[in-house]
Formats: C-alpha cells, sequence, structure tokens
C-alpha cells in the first residue's frame, strides 16, 4: 500500500489524538462510547445527531433546559412582522426518533476526573466524550441598573429568541407613531456580528408600513459597522431612508428605566422602546467547568477537533469558543463546529484516525426587508504551522446586492440548517 | 522524511490498521458536510431549495463547482465557496455526493 506524503501530511497532527485513542478505546464501554452533549441549540443539536449518524453504537444523550429549538437567525424577521414565532420554533423529536435520549434539565457541573455530568435535577451522567455547546450569557454587572430584574423585564435585549423576541415585538407594536426605537449593541465579539445591523432593517421595514413618522437611533459600541457595512448602508439610505440615526463609538454606561433612556459616556439618549443587548461571554457551565481560557470570556480549543485546550475529553462549540481569525459567532459556524467535533469525537472512540485538515464554510444571510437579502461567505482551513484555522486566501465574500433571490435562498439555508440539526 | 517515518512509527503503535482508503473515505466525508448546511444533510435538501446534490453525477458537480469558482457560471454566492477549496478537495466533494442515494429530506419538525 503507498500513501502519498500528502496523506501523510493529512493525518500529521493526529499524533496528539493518536496517543489518547488507546486510553479511550479501554475506556469505552464495550467498544461503543458515550456522549453527552450538553445544550441543544445550532452546535449541541447538530452535534448530538452527527455523532449518532456516523457512529450509530456509541450511546449519545442531550441535554437542554428548554423544550423547544428556537432560531435566532429569522428571529429579527418575526420583530418585523415578516415571520412568526411557529416559523422559527421546532421539537427535539426528529432527535429522539434517531435514538438520541433528549433529557429536558441544565448541566450543573463537569467532573471531568471521574468523566461525569452533573444535573441540576440531581442526575448524573457518565461519558467518555462531553460535547458542550451552551451558548452565552450576558454581561449585565457592567450595567449597573440592568442588574435589576424589573428594569430587565423592560429593556430587553431579544438576542436570545424566544419570549423576549415576543416581548419586544409586543414593544414595537403598543409604541406610538412618531416615537423612537434605540438600539445599542456591544464591542465585538459578540454574537451574531450581522445581526444587530438586520434588526435595524426589520424593525425600519414595520416602522415605514406601520408607523412611518418613527424614527431609529443605534448606538454602536464599535467604531464602525461590523458586518455587511456597503450593503446595510445602501438599504439604511434606500429602503429607509431618514429613519436611521446611526451613532458609532457609543458604548453604554447605565440605563435609566423611569426616563427611558440609555446612558452613554458623554450623553443620554431617550427612546419609547429601548432594546439594549449586553456584552457577552461563555455560559455559566463553561466557566463553573473551567473550559474559560480567554478575556474571563471564551473557550479554547483546538480546532481539529473542538477539544478544550483545558479539560481533556471535552469538547466545546459553538458562540462559546474562543473564535479563530476572520471567524463569526454564528448558528452557522456552530453547525461546522458540529461535525468537525462529531467526526473526531466518533474517530477517537473508535480508534481511528482523526483529520487534522479541518475545512469550515460560512454562510450568514441578512433580511434587509421581508423579501430581500445579503450574505456574507468565508472559508476556513486549519494551518498546522499557526495552529489555528484560518480564512483561505481569495474565498468569500458579501453580496454585490440585495435581492429577491438570496431571500429564497436564506430561507432554504434556515429550513436546511435547521433540519440538519433536529431532524 | 524523518517525520514520515516517526509519523509511520507512530501510526504503527498506535495499532491502526485503518486503509488509506477508509482515511480518504472520511476525509471526503468531512469536506462535504460543510456544505451540507445549506444544501441539506447528505446533499437532500428540504423542498429543494438550494438544489439537492445527493446522487448527481461526479463530472457534472465537479464541472458546477469549478465553473462557480473560475466566474465562469453566474452565483449568488457558490463563488465565494468554491474559491476557498483546492481542485482536489472539489473532486472529493463531487465524488462525495455522487455516491449518495438520493432521497426526500426530513423537514425539523414543527411544534406541535
Amino acid at each position: 500500500m503507498t500513501i502519498s506524503r500528502r496523506e501523510f501530511m493529512k493525518w500529521a497532527s493526529a499524533g496528539a489524538g493518536v496517543a489518547a485513542i488507546s486510553g479511550c478505546v479501554t475506556a469505552g464501554s464495550g467498544g461503543a462510547g458515550r456522549v453527552v452533549v450538553i445544550g441543544g441549540g445550532y452546535g449541541g443539536a447538530t452535534a448530538a445527531k452527527f455523532v449518532k449518524m456516523w457512529g450509530p453504537d456509541i450511546d449519545v444523550t442531550l441535554v437542554e433546559p428548554n423544550q423547544h429549538f428556537i432560531s435566532c437567525p429569522i428571529s429579527n424577521l418575526v420583530l418585523g412582522g415578516n415571520a412568526q414565532m411557529a416559523d422559527i420554533s421546532f421539537s427535539y423529536e426528529g432527535l429522539r426518533a434517531r435514538g438520541i435520549r433528549v433529557v429536558r434539565d441544565s448541566a450543573v457541573a463537569i467532573d471531568a476526573e471521574k468523566r461525569m455530568v452533573r444535573l441540576a435535577g440531581g442526575d448524573s451522567l457518565p461519558y467518555d466524550r462531553a460535547i458542550v455547546s451552551p451558548g452565552i450569557e450576558f454581561m449585565t454587572d457592567q450595567i449597573p441598573s440592568l442588574k435589576n430584574p424589573d428594569t430587565q423585564n423592560r429593556i430587553l435585549h431579544a438576542w436570545k429568541a424566544g419570549p423576549q423576541t415576543v416581548a419586544l415585538r409586543k414593544q414595537l407594536e403598543s409604541m406610538r407613531d412618531g416615537g423612537v426605537y434605540v438600539l445599542q449593541m456591544p464591542m465585538a465579539p459578540y454574537r451574531c456580528p450581522p445581526g444587530p445591523y438586520e434588526r435595524v432593517c426589520q424593525v425600519a421595514d414595520y416602522f415605514k408600513k406601520a408607523k412611518p413618522k418613527s424614527k431609529i437611533i443605534v448606538l454602536d459600541s464599535n467604531p464602525d459597522i461590523t458586518s455587511k457595512k456597503g450593503l446595510f448602508l445602501a438599504a439604511w439610505n434606500g429602503l429607509y431612508k431618514g429613519m436611521i440615526d446611526y451613532r458609532p463609538n457609543s458604548e453604554i454606561a447605565d440605563v435609566d428605566v423611569k426616563g427611558m433612556t440609555v446612558k452613554l459616556q458623554f450623553d443620554n439618549v431617550k427612546g419609547d422602546v429601548l432594546n439594549v443587548v449586553p456584552a457577552q461571554r461563555a455560559a455559566d457551565i463553561a466557566v463553573r467547568s473551567g473550559l474559560i481560557t480567554a478575556n474571563n470570556r471564551w473557550c479554547g480549543v483546538d480546532w481539529t477537533t473542538c477539544e478544550s485546550t483545558a479539560v481533556k475529553g471535552v469538547h466545546v462549540l459553538g458562540d462559546s469558543t474562543l473564535s479563530a481569525p476572520g471567524m463569526p459567532k454564528s448558528g452557522s459556524m456552530a453547525n461546522q463546529h458540529a461535525k468537525v467535533c462529531a467526526a473526531a469525537v466518533v474517530a477517537l472512540i473508535k480508534g481511528q484516525p482523526v483529520n487534522s485538515d479541518t475545512m469550515m464554510m460560512n454562510t450568514c444571510y441578512s433580511f434587509v426587508s421581508g423579501d430581500s437579502a445579503i450574505h456574507v461567505a468565508s472559508v476556513h482551513r486549519y494551518d498546522p504551522a499557526q495552529k489555528t484555522i484560518t480564512p483561505v486566501k481569495g474565498s468569500g465574500g458579501v453580496s454585490s446586492a440585495a435581492s429577491a433571490a438570496e431571500a429564497a435562498y436564506a430561507w432554504g439555508w434556515a429550513r436546511n440548517i435547521w433540519a440538519e440539526a433536529l431532524a | 522524511m524523518r517525520r514520515v517515518i516517526t509519523l509511520l512509527a507512530a501510526l504503527a503503535a498506535g495499532g491502526l490498521a485503518q486503509p488509506a482508503v477508509a482515511a480518504d473515505a472520511q476525509y471526503a466525508r468531512s469536506l462535504a458536510a460543510t456544505c451540507f448546511a445549506c444544501h441539506g444533510t447528505d446533499g437532500r435538501s428540504v423542498n429543494g431549495v438550494p438544489p439537492s446534490l445527493a446522487g448527481l453525477n461526479r463530472d457534472y458537480l465537479l464541472r458546477q463547482m469549478q465553473e462557480f469558482r473560475d466566474g465562469k457560471r453566474p452565483a449568488t454566492i457558490m463563488h465565494h465557496h468554491a474559491k476557498g477549496y483546492t481542485n482536489e478537495q472539489l473532486e472529493l466533494i463531487a465524488g462525495y455526493f455522487a455516491a449518495v442515494t438520493p432521497g426526500r429530506a426530513v423537514p425539523a419538525p414543527a411544534v406541535r
């Protein structure tokens, strides 16, 4: 049997994995292993499905506190009245039908020595490999008045799709014509780079139809629009001309719920609906499990396996990871993490070599109205020299202009990525 | 060359009898999996938008991706993706989807 040099290079950094394999095989239960996935979002649900699909004899348990999957992508369209909650809400029955045990509970701790995940309900789940895809937590401590739960119920983030999406839509519906909607957004990195600007488009689309005298103020903590700048500006200066007041370098200091004011360092901005998206970090289970490695916020991983750089046997996916260069925190990216991780986890459990020539692809659509969309795309490849995954030179880019064709593809993307995670 | 020999030794010591063919099959699967998010798991697309790739002719698939890459076939997004893969990778992706049995895609289950 001849093996080309390329073959050797491809499997080269699997060397570290080879050492771990022998230990893993003996630790497994009768050849097949046990995988516990924490979090049933774009990362976790997809990982659970693909571990089961690519390793049918592996015992897979998915731990998720919510009864339903509610998608963040497309949720801005609910705010704009261009989609309904039913369009973005799905059940976990498809995963159960695949033989995955779906447990409605929260993981409170991971004991990496004993290889056990402890649940809030009291149960403990043993694992050979744990996959943690818990999403984000808001750093509300940076906005003093937002510590108050009553204030949190009045000044919404709606940056996790669900009850807050419904509540923010109601606030927009109740607002008088001629009112002001204020969106304050955090410094990058945050979940979904183009998300805030898409939200502005969706709210503007609604105002244009239903309350045309109304205005939008965007308080961006960043020095400039962080994603698809030219395309969003084209929509704001075209479709929504005169409606949007964009203010960069507008970091939040606090909020005043009585005066309905966002307090900046040198300015106060009043509004009728205040939508404050706080800065974010990896969710609490990542903190409690010692998975945070960067800036007290994010989890470092080996991008060939998504295994934590801090805790062996635990893999981390999605928005809670320390993003590689040029990698957005997106549902699309979490989907890619999930399949890289699932392939590695199955290989490690079965004692097969792990692919180290990791490829990932990102596809993020944004709707600039109800029926017109734009995209940003990128392709990423693992670079053994830099020990990280980086964008492939010459690949990727953004739409030339917003179009109805891309709106159809965006819905196609959504239906397929939902099926990929849940069916 | 020294690195290659060390690796051979490491692989032998690990008791891995995995033929390169199986490793290549998994590599092809991992490459194709990057396309699933839009084109459906294993290239079976829900409602067929974007199009299903499962079971299409290998040479046809490869030619489409090459034409997207080279700007010969107009695209909204595919040129951005196709430029990210080597020709060898595109061949493996085309081969993977050509070998999948076409079938209906199951959509994500609605809340009842």
